[in-house]
């Protein structure tokens, strides 16, 4: 950031009698709102249609396909479609609360995106604290929902908003201690200094550092998924139950802002995880070098889009497999929501960074050949997993598809 | 300082998207959990028995889809066979394993729904859709049949409206032989799902007892481990010739008699049913399908009363003829009635969450209740 910033005062002589600050200042915002409205903002909608694609294909059905190519612009019609509608605010509700809610809502989701790193240059700050900040800046999405559940006063609200509330800040906890373990294996905050301390290759990835990284790494994964209600764990919405949750009441726009950060969300949780466990952004230093040797504005730019494509695409399947279980399991019940954070995670999680705990005052360097036993463990795990996934289709293929009437 | 709490009375209903029809809930809650659900009918009254008293007894036919609009062949059946009864009708052979072809196929196309929004009801929302996608290949099937998809109209006193088309055994046999495996395919996607047995194992348990002091029929009855079905206990039609199991809950999610219970002999009862199918496709014997009536009949005076096992349990008929071309009074017994019944029971100090599964695994269809 600092060096683009340089670069334009230098090639700008109206810039120059400006104080430098003002400058970085002024560079950061651009980019960050270029990087939200240009990335973010698409994002969560063209996940909005990629899920109900992937959930129709799940299904047996077709999905939205009318607008444009596949349906792809149906996200954009959807949102055109709220804009247009009529914002209602019930007589009852507290109308200054009621307003404020789904504002709060988008703050913390976006205000999240300031530390996700996108290339080892692209991130709007590099915070030293940036993991803390992003774990305390998330949480204003609970004061959002839960005022949202008040102000609307409806019981189904009040319900969704109260379940909401309460299973987000339980599955701080578990996330945190998840969150801690990394901390303790880079000793910085900073995600780009996480990021730096793994390797583009499987076994350099904080996940298969040691045998208790799976169990962080899944921990963080559950609780993820709990504090986005996303399903096994999206009680406060559950449309059998509480109608629609907190957001029941909200028509039009103020609506979208809900659904708005809960997509957006997706893509925190996936790269939160691609950050902290799966070797981030890195790509192999030789391609790096390659890319860099061609110099001139390729040079500059071609080892950062491979970057982002690295950080992209691994994010992409979590994105996917998120998409992938809400669409195939039940939800769980509220108690039993409380007694697998308490019961399980929690502990689980303090097991967890008590053993990297130990197992960095044992070995100090590392042992390469866990990592490598542990690499080789996962692949073969994603690859029975396949191998079954291939048996069930091919099982249950023939049958599926015959048409009486035929 | 103290805390003070008070409960919050939630009006689940009659428009809920977990309620399948005009009911309503009067949920006595605190927080999560409820102190009592109380339910509230007659959303759905449509006077139909006192219809039945100013049509004529063949005009009355249509009405009885309507009852169930779920179980439609169930009840038109039950309602011809009161007629019949009363009137001293015999029917055709033929006519009788038609009757109990649709019947059976309706048995499935009711089941697959119940299972399919259970499983929506607690959040599964593919094996649902999945679970429609049979339905429609079912109602393909009646549709070719008798001409309709939901509100079939097919039986007749004296026997059913038409033969089955040319071919469609065939067309039936080929649908069950896939059929089957996708019923495995189910069991995989959802009743093996450690979730859902979580969520319905140990919940809502009603007791053979209670099940039998509440009234309760057909799967639900089933399900707390009471083996009565009226097509083994008190046979009608030909279903003495046939060949199937009667299913019971065994509580292997929990407790028996638990939501898990009621929602897997529903399962297996379709796998019963399509055996009951594919032994009436061998044995059906050629003839007429209808035997002459007069066209307007006039049963002589007296009452009578038939029972028939529907989807949702004991389906009876009760009939009073004055000697008329019209019944003096016709009176429906239906099962979703008296399920209705033991929800204010059980649902003390249940979870919100509970009652839906409870009330799904129940198999309500609201028109049922209120006729």
């Amino acid at each position: 950031m600092q060096k683009l910033a340089d670069l334009l005062i230098q090639k700008i002589p109206a810039l120059q009698p400006v104080p430098v600050d003002f400058v970085y200042l002024g560079v950061q915002v651009v980019f960050a709102l270029v990087m939200l409205m240009a990335f973010v903002a698409p994002f969560a909608g063209i996940v909005s249609w990629v899920e109900r694609r992937i959930a129709a294909r799940m299904m047996d059905r077709v999905g939205p396909n009318r607008v444009g190519p596949q349906g792809f612009f149906q996200w954009i019609a959807d949102g055109i479609k709220s804009i247009l509608k009529e914002d209602i605010i019930p007589t009852a509700a507290d109308p200054i609360l009621f307003r404020l809610a789904p504002y709060l809502v988008f703050a913390g989701m976006f205000a999240a995106f300031v530390t996700i790193p996108f290339s080892s240059g692209l991130i709007i700050a590099d915070l030293n604290v940036g993991i803390f900040y992003l774990i305390a800046v998330t949480s204003i999405v609970v004061v959002g929902i839960l005022m949202a559940g008040w102000a609307s006063n409806n019981k189904y609200s009040l319900l969704g908003g109260m379940r909401s509330a309460a299973q987000i800040v339980s599955y701080e906890i578990p996330a945190g201690l998840a969150i801690l373990v990394v901390v303790f294996l880079t000793g910085s905050l900073s995600i780009q200094d996480i990021i730096k301390g793994q390797g583009a290759y499987p076994w350099q990835w904080y996940l298969f550092d040691n045998p208790f990284m799976p169990v962080a790494f899944l921990s963080l994964f559950i609780s993820s998924l709990a504090e986005g209600n996303r399903t096994p764990f999206d009680i406060p919405e559950a449309e059998s139950e509480l109608v629609s949750g907190y957001s029941t009441e909200y028509s039009g726009m103020r609506f979208v802002f809900f659904y708005f950060e809960e997509w957006a969300n997706l893509y925190l949780i996936a790269a939160v995880g691609t950050a902290l466990f799966l070797g981030g952004w890195q790509i192999p230093p030789e391609v790096k070098t390659w890319a860099s040797a061609l110099g001139g504005v390729v040079g500059f730019t071609l080892p950062h889009a491979l970057e982002f494509a690295t950080f992209f695409l691994k994010s992409a399947v979590i994105v996917f497999i998120i998409i992938w279980i809400r669409w195939t399991l039940p939800r769980i019940r509220v108690d039993q929501l409380m007694s697998l954070c308490w019961k399980y995670l929690t502990p689980f999680g303090f097991a967890a960074s008590l053993g990297v705990a130990v197992w960095m005052v044992v070995f100090p360097q590392g042992v390469m050949s866990v990592r490598y036993a542990l690499c080789a463990g996962a692949a073969t795990i994603v690859l029975y997993f396949f191998y079954r996934v291939a048996y069930q289709v091919w099982y249950s293929r023939q049958p599926i598809h015959v048409n009486p009437f035929v | 300082m103290e805390l003070n709490t008070e409960e919050m009375l939630l009006n689940m209903g009659p428009q809920h998207p977990s309620t399948h029809g005009v009911i309503r809930f009067v949920v006595k809650t605190d927080g999560e959990v409820m102190s009592a659900a109380v339910p509230d009918i007659g959303y759905l009254h449509r006077s139909i028995e006192k219809i039945a008293e100013k049509a004529t007894y063949n005009g009355f036919m249509p009405w009885t889809d309507r009852v169930d609009y779920l179980a439609a062949m169930n009840c038109n059946v039950a309602y011809a066979m009161a007629v019949e009864k009363i009137a001293g009708i015999e029917i055709s052979r033929r006519a009788e394993y038609l009757r109990v072809i649709a019947m059976e196929l309706n048995r499935i196309i009711s089941h697959l729904l119940a299972v399919g929004s259970l499983g929506m009801d607690i959040g599964a929302y593919t094996p649902f859709v999945h679970a429609l996608r049979e339905r429609e290949k079912a109602n393909d099937l009646i549709e070719e049949l008798c001409g309709q998809r939901l509100t079939y109209n097919y039986a007749r006193i004296g026997g059913v409206i038409y033969d089955m088309t040319p071919n469609w055994d065939a067309k039936v046999l080929a649908f069950l032989e896939q059929f089957e495996p996708l019923l495995n395919e189910f069991d995989r996607l959802l009743t093996d799902a450690k979730i859902l047995k979580k969520r319905l194992g140990g919940v809502g348990v009603v007791t053979a007892e209670e099940a039998i002091n509440y009234n309760l029929v057909g799967p639900n009855l089933r399900g707390s481990g009471v083996k009565w079905d009226l097509r083994k206990d008190m046979p009608y039609s030909v279903y003495p010739e046939l060949d199937f199991e009667v299913p019971v809950g065994t509580g292997e999610a929990g407790v028996l008699g638990d939501c898990f219970d009621r929602y897997n002999v529903r399962m297996k009862e379709m796998r019963e049913s399509v055996k009951i199918l594919r032994q009436c496709f061998e044995r059906i014997p050629a003839g007429e399908y209808q035997v002459k009536v007069p066209k307007k009949i006039r049963p002589p005076a007296g009452d009578v009363y038939v029972r028939t096992e529907s989807t949702r349990g004991d389906l009876g008929v009760y009939l009073v003829s004055d000697g008329s071309d019209k019944a003096c009074r016709v009176k429906f017994r239906c099962g979703s009635f008296n399920a209705m019944s033991i929800v204010e029971k059980i649902s003390r100090g249940m979870m919100v969450a509970d009652l839906i599964a409870f009330i799904a695994s129940l198999d309500i269809v609201a028109p049922e209740i209120d006729r």
